[in-house]
Order: C-alpha cells, then sequence, then structure tokens
C-alpha cells in the first residue's frame, strides 16, 4: 500500500488563480471567481476486511459576471488554464439571458475582521494510509463483538478530506482558507422477530486523533439494542422530548426558514416578524461561525466575507435573518456573510454554526419531568413532511413512549405532527447540554408538549 | 474521450500489483439551466464536469480514485491509487485488449438542448410565470426552472469491454406559493424525460404552470390531515414512488447480501397481494431513468421484481453478480465518476390491473385519495417506510371531497403490498425523481396506476 502523502493544498496558489480571473473585469463589469479544491481518503470495512478504498482529488471553479444588473454564471471541475477561460467566457455568454435586478452585485469589503480559527489540520495529510484503514476495520470488530444481538455491521467507515477554497472579485476581495475533517460512523444490524432492526453511530473532528470509535460504537450498539421489540404505538397528546442531535435537525430546518432570500421573496412565514415573539421565551439561537467548538467554524463566508455572530431568537424574539450579499441589499441591510456555495452554483444561504443558549438540566433530568411523552430516536421523511413554506410538520418517529417520568416501550411505525411555528412556540424547557452535531450545530435536549403522535 | 491504447495501458498499469479486475468510467458532463424566481430570469448558468473513476478489485476489496485529468499520466497517477488497496496479490503484466460494444441508444434524442438558442430556452420561463399567476391574486410567488444535461460516458474494463453512452435530459418544472388567511401554501410540477428539447412539443407550459398553481391554491382551504391509519387510494403516476421505497430498495442486492433487507430469502415466495407485478427497467425510451449501458457497461434490462405476488428476482450489480456467478441486471449506477458504482433502480412501476379508477375511489367507504406524493424514504432493514403527500383528499362516502394539508404517510413494506385491495387500469408513468443512497444522488422514473391500499397511517393532526 502507498503510503505517500498527498501534497497540502496550496491557497495561495487558488487565491493567485481567482485573482487573475477576478482582474479579467472589463469596464462596466464586476466578475468574481470561487476556487475550491479537496482532497478525501475514505475506507469501507466489512467482516474484517476493506470493502473499499478511496483516495482522490477534486478541483473546481464557478465564475459570476455582473453587467448592468444581469447576472451570468458558469463553473467547470478543472482548474486547467484553458477550461478556467472557457469558464469566464460562458458566464459572459450566459449575461444577457438573465433579467436586470437592481440589488445584484458582489460582496465589497466591510471593515469586519476575520476571526483567527483553528480549523485546519496536518494531521490529515501526514497520517499513513495504513491507520485509516485500521480505523475503519477496529470499528467494525469493536461493534460486531460488542452484544451477541449485533448480526451484523452495514458499514464501517472511516473518511477524512481536506477542503480548501478562495474567493476574488474585481470589487476588492481576495481571500482564501482551508479546513480538514474527519470522521468514523457504523451502522448495525439486529434481529427483531420477522425483520432486522438498524442504528448508526458517529464520531466527528477535525482529524484522525480527534475521532473516538468507542463513541461511535458504543452509540450504534446502545441505539440499536433499544429499538429492539418496538411496536407501533396508539395515538395521543405527547410531550416531545427531543434529544440534542435532533434539536440540532430541527434548528436547520427553521434557519432555512431564516434565509434572507426565503423571507424576501415571500417564502417564510417569519417574513415581517422581526421583533415578533415567535418562539418561547426560553429560545435563544444564534448562527456564530466564529466559535471554534463548532465543525461549521470558517472564518470567512463563501462571498470571502468575514464571518460574524449572528442572533436570530432571543428569548423567543425574531432579531432578524441570515443574508448574503444579494439578499441584504435587496432589503436595504447588510450580509451576515452567510453566503454558502459549491463552485457549480451561485452563492446561496445557510447557516454554519447554530446553538441554542443553554438553559438548565440535562435528558435524563428533563425525561425524568415527563409524565406521558416520546423520547424520540430518530425522525424520518424530513426532505418530504415539513414544508418551510407553510411551516406544516409531519415526520415518521421512532424512540421510546415516557410515562412517569420513566422510559417504557419502544415505538416505531409513528408520525408527529404539528407546525414548526407551533413547536417553537411551545417550547417549555431548554436543557443545558449543549452537544455539537457533524454539521456543525450544537443542539441542547427540549420538551416541547402537545405534539400529535399518530400510530394505531 | 480517451484513446483506446491508453485505456489499454492504464487497465495494465491498474492490475500491476495483483487486482483481479480494473475498471476506467469516463465522463464528460455538461449541464445548463435557466432559472425564472421573483418575476424575473435570475440566471443562465452552464457548466462541465470531467474526469475519470478508476477501481481495481482483488477477492472483496475495491481499491478506487478518480481525476480531472483525462491525460495519460493522469489517468495513470489514479490508476496506481485505486491499486494500492490490492497490495497482497502478486505482480506482474498483465495485458488487455478491448473490444468496443455498441448498445443501442434506447432514447434517441430529436433536439439537443445546446443547439437551441438561450433566448428560446429562457422564453418558455416567462410563459410560466405568466401562466401561473394569470391564474388568480392568491398566487404570490413563482419559480420556474429548465434544466439540460448531457452526460457522456465511457466504460473499460480488464475483462476486454469497451462500451459508451450518451445521456441527454431535460427537466421543466414550476413551483408556486400561494397566500391566504391560513397562510401559505405550495404547489409544484415537474417533468423529465431522457430526451432533448422536445419535452416541449409535449408539454403545454401554460396549462403546466397552470397546474401547479392551482395545487397551491386548493391547498389554501386544505383542512388538516386526519391522523392514524386509513384506507388509501393512490392516484396513477407519482405513486409509483411507494413501490420505489416500499420494495424497490430491500431487492437491491448489496442490501440483500448484508442482511439489511426483510426480503432476504423470500425469491419464490408469495411476498405481495396476487394482484401485483412490479418491474424495474432502464429501456423506457425517454424516461427518466433509462439509459443505453449503466455506468458500468452493462444494457439496461427490463427485470420483473414481483410476478402475481412472487418475488421473482432481486437487482444486481457488477460486484454483486460477479461473487453469485450471475449475470448483472444492468443496475450499475453511480452518481458521477467520483463515485463507486452500487445497485441502483432505473424506472420501478407496478404494472396495470383490470378495475376502473373511479370504481376504486367509488369502493372505498372513508379514506384519503393521494393525487400526488412527493418523496419518500425506507428504513429497508425493517421495511418501514414514509413519504410525503403534495396533494391530498378526504374520501368520504365513496367521493373525493376536502384537500387536506401535506404530512407523510407511513407504513411498512411488506405489509403495504399484502394490503393491495384493487388495483385500476389507468397506469400512468410519475414526475422524474432523484433517489439517494448512502449519499449518491440518480435519476430515477417511477409509475403506477390508480390503487387502493386496506391501511396506512396518516401522520395528521385532527383525530
Amino acid at each position: 500500500m502507498t503510503t505517500t502523502a498527498p501534497a497540502g493544498t496550496d491557497v495561495d496558489e487558488l487565491r493567485a488563480i481567482a485573482d487573475r480571473i477576478a482582474a479579467q473585469a472589463r469596464p462596466g463589469e464586476q466578475v468574481e471567481a470561487y476556487v475550491s479544491r479537496g482532497t478525501n481518503t475514505s475506507v469501507d470495512a466489512y467482516r474484517g476486511e476493506i470493502e473499499s478504498l478511496t483516495q482522490a482529488g477534486s478541483a473546481g471553479i464557478g465564475v459570476r459576471v455582473i453587467r448592468d444588473g444581469r447576472t451570468g454564471f458558469a463553473y467547470a471541475g478543472s482548474l486547467e488554464e484553458a477550461i478556467v477561460a472557457e469558464a469566464l467566457a460562458e458566464a459572459r455568454d450566459n449575461l444577457p439571458f438573465a433579467e436586470p435586478d437592481e440589488w445584484a452585485g458582489l460582496a465589497v469589503p466591510d471593515g469586519v475582521p476575520a476571526t483567527s480559527l483553528h480549523v485546519h489540520r496536518e494531521a490529515v495529510l501526514a497520517t499513513p494510509v495504513e491507520d485509516k484503514v485500521r480505523m475503519a476495520i477496529e470499528l467494525e470488530r469493536m461493534v460486531r463483538e460488542a452484544d451477541p444481538r449485533v448480526k451484523g455491521v452495514r458499514a464501517a467507515s472511516y473518511t477524512d478530506a481536506e477542503g480548501a477554497f478562495a474567493v476574488a472579485t474585481s470589487t476588492g476581495i481576495s481571500v482564501g482558507g482551508r479546513s480538514t475533517i474527519a470522521y468514523v460512523s457504523v451502522s448495525a444490524l439486529a434481529d427483531d422477530g420477522d425483520a432486522s432492526v438498524i442504528a448508526g453511530g458517529m464520531s466527528v473532528g477535525r482529524a484522525i486523533d480527534e475521532v473516538s470509535l468507542h463513541e461511535a460504537a458504543d452509540d450504534a450498539v446502545a441505539r440499536l439494542l433499544a429499538k429492539i421489540g418496538s411496536t407501533k404505538p396508539e395515538s395521543a397528546d405527547v410531550t416531545l422530548i427531543l434529544e440534542p442531535r435532533l434539536t440540532a435537525t430541527l434548528l436547520g430546518i427553521v434557519s432555512g426558514m431564516l434565509g434572507g432570500e426565503a423571507v424576501a421573496k415571500g417564502r417564510s412565514p417569519f417574513a415581517d416578524r422581526v421583533g415578533e415573539q415567535v418562539g418561547s421565551p426560553l429560545l435563544t439561537i444564534v448562527d456564530d461561525p466564529t466559535n471554534a467548538d463548532s465543525l461549521g467554524a470558517e472564518p470567512y463566508d463563501d462571498e470571502g466575507l468575514a464571518t460574524r455572530r449572528v442572533p436570530l431568537l432571543q428569548g423567543g424574539v425574531l432579531q432578524g435573518f441570515l443574508h448574503n450579499t444579494h439578499s441584504a441589499r435587496r432589503v436595504g441591510t447588510t450580509s451576515t456573510a452567510s453566503a454558502a456555495r459549491g463552485y457549480s452554483s451561485r452563492p446561496g444561504i445557510s447557516a454554519r454554526a447554530l446553538t441554542v443558549e443553554p438553559g438548565s438540566g440535562d435528558l435524563e433530568s428533563l425525561l425524568a419531568t415527563v409524565e406521558d411523552g416520546v423520547l424520540a430516536s430518530a425522525l424520518g421523511g424530513i426532505h418530504s413532511g415539513v414544508n418551510p413554506v407553510s411551516g406544516d410538520f409531519s415526520v415518521s418517529v421512532e424512540g421510546v413512549r415516557v410515562r412517569g417520568g420513566e422510559r417504557a416501550e419502544p415505538i416505531k411505525e409513528a408520525t408527529l405532527a404539528s407546525t414548526l411555528q407551533r413547536l417553537l412556540l411551545d417550547v417549555s424547557h431548554v436543557g443545558a447540554d449543549v452537544e455539537w452535531q457533524p454539521g456543525g450545530t450544537g443542539g441542547v435536549t427540549l420538551l416541547i408538549p402537545g405534539v400529535s403522535l399518530s400510530g394505531r | 474521450m480517451i484513446e483506446e491504447p491508453t485505456l489499454e495501458r492504464v487497465l495494465q498499469r491498474a492490475l500491476r500489483t495483483g487486482g483481479e479486475f480494473a475498471e476506467v468510467f469516463a465522463e464528460d458532463k455538461a449541464a445548463s439551466n435557466g432559472l425564472l424566481d421573483d418575476g424575473r430570469v435570475e440566471q443562465l448558468s452552464s457548466g462541465r464536469d470531467r474526469g475519470a473513476g478508476i477501481r481495481v478489485v482483488v477477492g472483496e476489496t475495491t481499491g478506487f480514485a478518480h481525476t480531472a485529468d483525462l491525460s495519460e499520466a493522469g489517468l495513470l497517477l489514479a490508476a496506481e491509487a485505486a491499486s494500492a488497496a490490492a497490495r497482497e496479490g502478486g505482480g506482474g503484466v498483465r495485458e488487455v485488449a478491448l473490444t468496443r460494444t455498441d448498445v443501442p441508444d434506447p432514447s434517441p434524442v430529436a433536439v439537443l438542448p445546446d443547439d437551441v438558442p438561450k433566448a428560446e430556452r429562457v422564453a418558455v420561463l416567462r410563459r410560466a410565470d405568466e401562466a401561473a399567476r394569470a391564474l388568480g391574486r392568491e398566487i404570490t410567488q413563482v419559480t420556474a426552472s429548465v434544466g439540460a444535461s448531457r452526460r457522456r460516458i465511457l466504460v473499460a474494463n480488464s475483462d476486454g469491454l469497451l462500451t459508451a453512452d450518451d445521456q441527454v435530459r431535460t427537466l421543466f418544472s414550476v413551483a408556486a406559493v400561494a397566500s391566504g388567511d391560513t397562510g401559505m401554501q405550495t404547489g409544484r410540477k415537474s417533468a423529465g424525460h431522457t430526451m432533448g428539447w422536445e419535452l416541449f412539443d409535449q408539454i403545454d407550459v401554460e396549462a403546466f404552470a397552470a397546474e401547479a398553481a392551482q395545487m397551491a391554491v386548493t391547498k389554501l382551504r386544505a383542512r388538516p390531515a386526519p391522523s392514524g391509519r386509513l384506507p388509501v387510494v393512490i392516484g396513477a403516476g407519482s405513486g409509483g414512488v411507494l413501490f420505489h421505497e416500499a420494495c424497490g430498495h430491500g431487492l437491491e442486492k448489496d442490501l440483500v447480501d448484508k442482511g439489511a433487507s426483510v426480503y432476504a430469502g423470500k425469491v419464490g415466495e408469495l411476498v405481495a397481494s396476487p394482484l401485483v407485478t412490479l418491474v424495474d427497467d432502464g429501456t423506457i425510451a425517454g424516461e427518466w431513468g433509462a439509459f443505453a449501458v449503466d455506468d458500468e457497461g452493462s444494457p439496461g434490462r427490463r427485470n420483473v421484481l414481483i410476478q402475481d405476488g412472487v418475488l421473482t428476482e432481486y437487482l444486481w450489480d457488477f460486484l454483486r453478480s460477479r461473487k453469485d456467478g450471475r449475470p448483472t441486471s444492468g443496475n450499475g449506477r453511480r452518481e458521477s465518476y467520483k463515485h463507486l458504482p452500487m445497485v441502483r433502480m432505473t424506472n420501478t412501476f407496478l404494472e396495470n390491473g383490470d378495475t376502473d379508477p373511479d370504481d376504486v375511489i367509488a369502493g372505498t367507504d372513508h379514506g384519503v385519495y393521494v393525487a400526488k406524493l412527493g418523496g419518500g424514504q425506507v428504513n429497508t432493514a425493517s421495511g418501514d417506510f414514509v413519504f410525503g403527500m403534495l396533494e391530498a383528499y378526504l374520501i368520504e362516502d365513496g367521493e373525493i371531497t376536502e384537500p387536506i394539508r401535506e404530512g407523510n404517510l407511513i407504513g411498512n413494506g411488506p405489509q403495504c403490498l399484502r394490503d393491495i385491495e384493487v388495483i385500476g387500469d389507468d397506469f400512468a408513468f410519475g414526475g422524474p425523481g432523484t433517489c439517494g443512497k448512502d449519499g449518491q444522488g440518480v435519476p430515477v422514473g417511477d409509475g403506477c396506476p390508480t390503487l387502493r391500499v386496506k391501511q396506512l397511517t396518516i401522520g395528521g393532526v385532527s383525530a
């Protein structure tokens, strides 16, 4: 097996490519180049062997050209000089077919200093492939041998990656950066009558020494065994207990509804509600990519502005929205540096490091206060059952019934329904047990009474 | 894309450390997209991704590497990286001689989207916007998009296979928001086919947009969805996603082999109502999941998965069929050259029954009629599935009455297949879908006639 580490990405080289494109702006034009490059290693283990080992790199460029309010965009999955030049030409060629937009424009340096964040680890590149392979094989073994009821492992993997990017514009932006991530994940199977149950666990960090095989294995096995014997529950109105990782899922959906573009275009139920009570007084939500505890921490957004702390809800009162340059100009405010994109698309808007300000207690202490509830372990059908425009919320749920403050029977084949607006207002308790999730969001335990559980 | 002698040298290099099988998958994909939103054509964008993925198999282990550099030097480097996983085997030189096989394209293209002037491509967006807004003051927002892609692939492997495919897909979609006293509701409609710009010969753009807008307006007066178990009539077309989730994924041989499917060991058994015949067919001209060859170079095929309720066949890719010493079923697919192939569906559909669809509804005393299903997902190990109702109505005394708000439907695959009580004779294909599995999305089609399931659980709030 080869152990040569790929060379780390030279951010200055990416910046040079981006600068060169931006410098080709003609009079009356604004030009932006977004350049990215990444390498990754991924190992899947199965029954003590390597099932697959992937080592690869990829790169690409996206070019925006704006003239007279019209935007042209083109991308290419290569940084070869001729192809990059073609992307610029193609963006210019696409431009006349867009209609003028008075708010079109690229980011302009706004004086906000970038936070220095330690988000890159040389270890990702320096670690021999053999060590990464061992992680996946060991994780698979740990789960298989953890309990006689584990009948197999569907997948056990180790993945790490380095990503680097640069953005340059003819309006004075020229920044770049790089970061790394590493994670292990495993999904395990057990027999349950005629069918099987499956559950997963993972551990995430910025390099191999920041992930824990035990954490992933223990989580997968505990979740798996808890599912055995699940039945369809009776329909009821219950108190929903969301563990930190599912609260993170809920926050992700809510932050999508607080995106400036959805708001400006009348697609968010929260439009025009700044200053109003849209959530429980217990809820304070911020997006803070300058917080190095979050895996979503980044010094710059994808338009090249320094990231900053963005308050969204304060004591349940709506504070504002997430903006990129375009949505901010449209509603007459400034960007919150929330632009997010890959090289093949124009900048969208996304939160990077959402969190809820901690309240008190943890999952166990809050669960003990619930008379009649459901502790959810998994929510399904989120992409089909949650409508971010109307707020309609209907998801499938697996978990355990809670009665008199104690865990009772495990449940499956049931749904939870409400609206997102209702869920936010009805939060009756916020835990202090912040857990940072792989997606960058910090979740806490939440209690939400009055949710419809549909089953038998 | 790559010359034959280069491919042969790259495959030989990939096998040098003892690999048993090596493959080069090269892809050149050009895509363009026009987007109208908020009353304005916001952009016409275009792009190109080109590269190759190389895999080397030894025993049960696969090594994989990909590169955007299609020069011989770039490919040789990737071949070496891919062969790193195959270190145990003996070295040596194995000759590879390629024989070119051309598979007829099931979906010939009349008009390449790239040959249509850009102005004409964005003009359909304007028409859609006007038609949707013309429906009434309630329509407060409209998004229309038209996307076209041309994906040329080449597959060469150490068994001597050399083949290619040229896949052109065109997608048109309209989404509308209606606002009223009860808040906002959404409607949407998409048409996607493995064909060129001639897609618009079969679409009335204005009527299509008005239909999406009407869905949003209708839902403004929708009442909350009921909660609990009820009989459910699924409308022809988009209901095919039910079979994709309830059963299709569980027939993918990679999941079956890992004990992650409720259908493991059930071939030859009655697994569904005898009314059910389920087919996966990658050769249906123009359908969203159609192709000449799959992403391992095997020709698309029609595979009958369930015949009159009896499970007849699983879905296979190269690795799974090689292990079991049988031919692949043409279901080895991947999102792009950056991904390893795995077992995937193509166009999955339920065949016609013999009942008049009106009688299916009339025969339902109290239940829910789902005119349009959205996306779904399944836990293949338990068979439990969930999918969204985009447009649904109550059925009272055998008649469709009030619209109901969006919600999820849930059920268990094997139970649902047994609970199919009646099947209509009005088969239709549904809209274009993107099926996600292990992080990879591929285009799939589905379809079904009107049918009734004895009961599914509706995830609503009202008793």
